[in-house]
């Protein structure tokens, strides 16, 4: 309370002299300006370091022919021309698509139909059910990998050991790309539901229960309420989702290397595969950071249509 | 929003032969949808024991049809001969040294970050959130050779510092605070300013003590990004040494012949911490309103 004559510089409409005033004025520069530049500091400095200089550094390598080491040869953009041409590349980039498309509506169907069981009031031993389907939460990308690699392994995996067992023929799941890729689909809705059912949770919790009735008094049956109450009123947290699980998806990478290591043969490389076999594992430094770029604007692109499709909605 | 802050006495106030009906309506529908999301955690539930009881079986057992899901042999020869073959330790140490300080950084910096970006609206602040939104939609996996060479240059690579450093900002962290700080009444801030706090000791002094809930529950999420992380430590590390857990197993996946045993039982130790974690820290997970921007 001693520090009380300090007021004046958190109350800007009070008038004082000019002399108090541009003291008070530089204080509050210091309040305003310097606190929170303190308080963001370390985080600039990643942000900078860690983003801009490997981004600036990542659109410089797409336009040489950079191997990792030695000298960057400026080539314009022949690196753009050969991956334009180059069809594994357009494999990749077909094949992500592919799975995005396929699994991001499997994890939110998933995710949403799970979270409104564990809101509704209908159903009994809600929290150990929740407990149960959160814990593939806890399992890195490569377990769950090693998980499903186990489930459907093609001559001892229990799925093609249930499937024998009721008469039918093993199916290969490893050494046909599209059923290889279908593993992955539903390894990546198991090991992803788990945390936007959490979002969902959230989300059907803060709809007004009143709403609900009251739509029901109105005579509306359960899809319409679903509809019309509940999907507007999650629609901030069904774009998120939608939005972090397609990028999730696009970038893909921990799992498909030990679930398929991007097979059979490279027919489920993944675009991230496919840059880090690339860049790393045959130094085509300048190359893979093209494909980077392309990949880039293919992610900007994504959240742009998004982002707008969610503001002409909202 | 009007008509949803005039719900509650509305609800209230309605016949009781209303929510009469209503229960007996629920009653009617209990034991369909109880049933629906047990056959849903049987699913989800399956892949998980599969792999868990299988991991108790000796190799021979393994591939022996018919399989059937119980072992008929308990055995831990497949953790022995995992925990023997496998330097756990060293992995464990790597992976636990990653995990917490990174957590703490992370924890730490999101706070300051949220805070400010929360309570501070200049230019500077609102740019800084532009910036961390656009980390958002461009991840790490789209700079890896550049961001690789970053690290070499600053002579982070083939050290845990290379993996800690660039993963100590993280957008879900900043918004997770932001939002917080956001219901944190202004009234509270000018009064500490009236009483002559300056604003970083009104920050640490009443600000962080107040987020604890937030605080916990991004450290959990952050943990468990870190524990499970396999990109950063695979393109930074290339000494056997300074392995994580992650790209140890992962070497394991990727042999010519997968020994099956001793991947069981290596993947079943790799994830006893998290549950271990996941256990004691439970309820700050599964009630976390974790409602902006999600990226580890």
């Amino acid at each position: 309370m001693a520090n009380s004559t300090l007021s004046p510089a958190v109350r800007p409409e009070q008038p004082g002299s000019p002399a108090v005033r541009s003291k008070s004025q530089q204080r509050r520069r210091n309040r305003y300006v310097i606190a929170p530049l303190i308080l963001i500091g370390v985080n600039v400095v990643l942000f900078l370091v860690f983003f801009v200089w490997p981004g600036a550094l990542g659109l410089i390598y797409s336009f040489t022919d950079y191997r990792g080491v030695g000298k960057l040869n400026f080539i314009g953009l022949a690196n753009f021309q050969k991956l334009f041409a180059d069809s594994t590349f357009y494999a990749a980039l077909t094949r992500t698509f592919l799975y995005t498309v396929l699994s991001v509506p499997l994890v939110y169907v998933s995710s949403l139909g799970i979270a409104s069981l564990l809101v509704s009031k209908a159903t009994r031993g809600r929290t150990a059910a929740k407990v149960i389907i959160f814990l593939p939460w806890l399992i890195s990308p490569i377990v769950v990998g090693v998980i499903w690699k186990w489930m459907f392994g093609q001559d001892f995996g229990f799925v093609n050991f249930v499937i024998t067992t009721l008469g039918g023929g093993p199916v290969p799941w490893s050494s046909n790309g599209n059923l290889a890729l279908m593993v992955v689909i539903f390894a990546s809705a198991w090991g992803g539901t788990a945390f936007n059912m959490l979002l969902f949770i959230a989300a059907l919790k803060n709809i007004p229960e009143g709403l609900l009735e009251a739509a029901e008094l109105d005579g509306a049956n359960a899809w319409q309420r679903f509809r019309h109450v509940i999907l507007p009123g999650i629609a901030p947290t069904s774009f998120m989702v939608i939005l972090l699980s397609t990028i999730h998806a696009m970038k893909e990478f921990a799992m498909i290397q030990a679930l398929t290591n991007g097979g059979p043969g490279t027919e489920n490389t993944l675009i991230v595969q496919y840059i880090y076999k690339t860049g790393f594992e045959q130094s085509k430094v300048g190359y893979a950071s093209a494909a980077s770029m392309v990949l880039m604007v293919v992610l900007l692109a994504i959240a742009l249509i998004q982002l707008r499709f969610n503001k002409k909605k909202g | 929003m009007a008509t949803a802050t005039k719900m509650p006495p509305a609800a209230g106030a309605k016949p009781p032969g209303k929510t009469r009906q209503g229960r007996a309506k629920r009653k009617n529908l209990s034991a369909p949808l109880t049933g629906v999301l047990w056959v849903i955690v049987a699913i989800y539930a399956l892949p998980l024991l599969w792999f868990l009881l299988s991991s108790f079986k000796p190799g021979s057992e393994l591939f022996s049809y018919p399989l059937s899901m119980i072992p008929r042999e308990w055995t831990f020869q497949g953790f022995v001969d995992a925990w023997a073959r496998v330097d756990f330790a060293r992995y464990f140490l790597n992976t636990a040294t990653v995990s917490l300080v990174t957590t703490v950084l992370t924890v730490f910096f999101s706070a300051c970050t949220g805070y400010a970006l929360a309570k501070y609206n200049n230019k500077g602040t609102r740019l800084f959130f532009v910036c961390i939104l656009a980390t958002t939609m461009l991840p790490t996996e789209v700079i890896l050779n550049p961001t690789f060479s970053v690290i070499r240059d600053l002579g982070l690579y083939n050290s845990l510092a290379g993996i800690i450093v660039p993963s100590v900002l993280t957008a879900t962290g900043v918004f997770m605070f932001r939002q917080f700080f956001l219901t944190v009444p202004d009234d509270l801030l000018h009064s500490a300013r009236i009483d002559g706090a300056s604003e970083l000791a009104i920050f640490f002094r009443i600000m962080l003590p107040l987020s604890k809930p937030i605080l916990f529950t991004l450290a959990i999420f952050s943990f468990q990004w870190r524990w499970n992380d396999y990109i950063w430590p695979l393109i930074v590390l290339n000494d056997p040494k300074w392995y994580t857990l992650q790209v140890a197993l992962r070497s394991i996946v990727g042999a010519e012949n997968i020994d099956w045993p001793v991947l069981l039982g290596a993947s079943v130790i790799s994830i006893l911490p998290l549950v271990l974690v996941f256990a004691v820290f439970q309820k700050y997970v599964l009630n976390a309103d974790v409602s902006a921007g999600l990226k580890d």
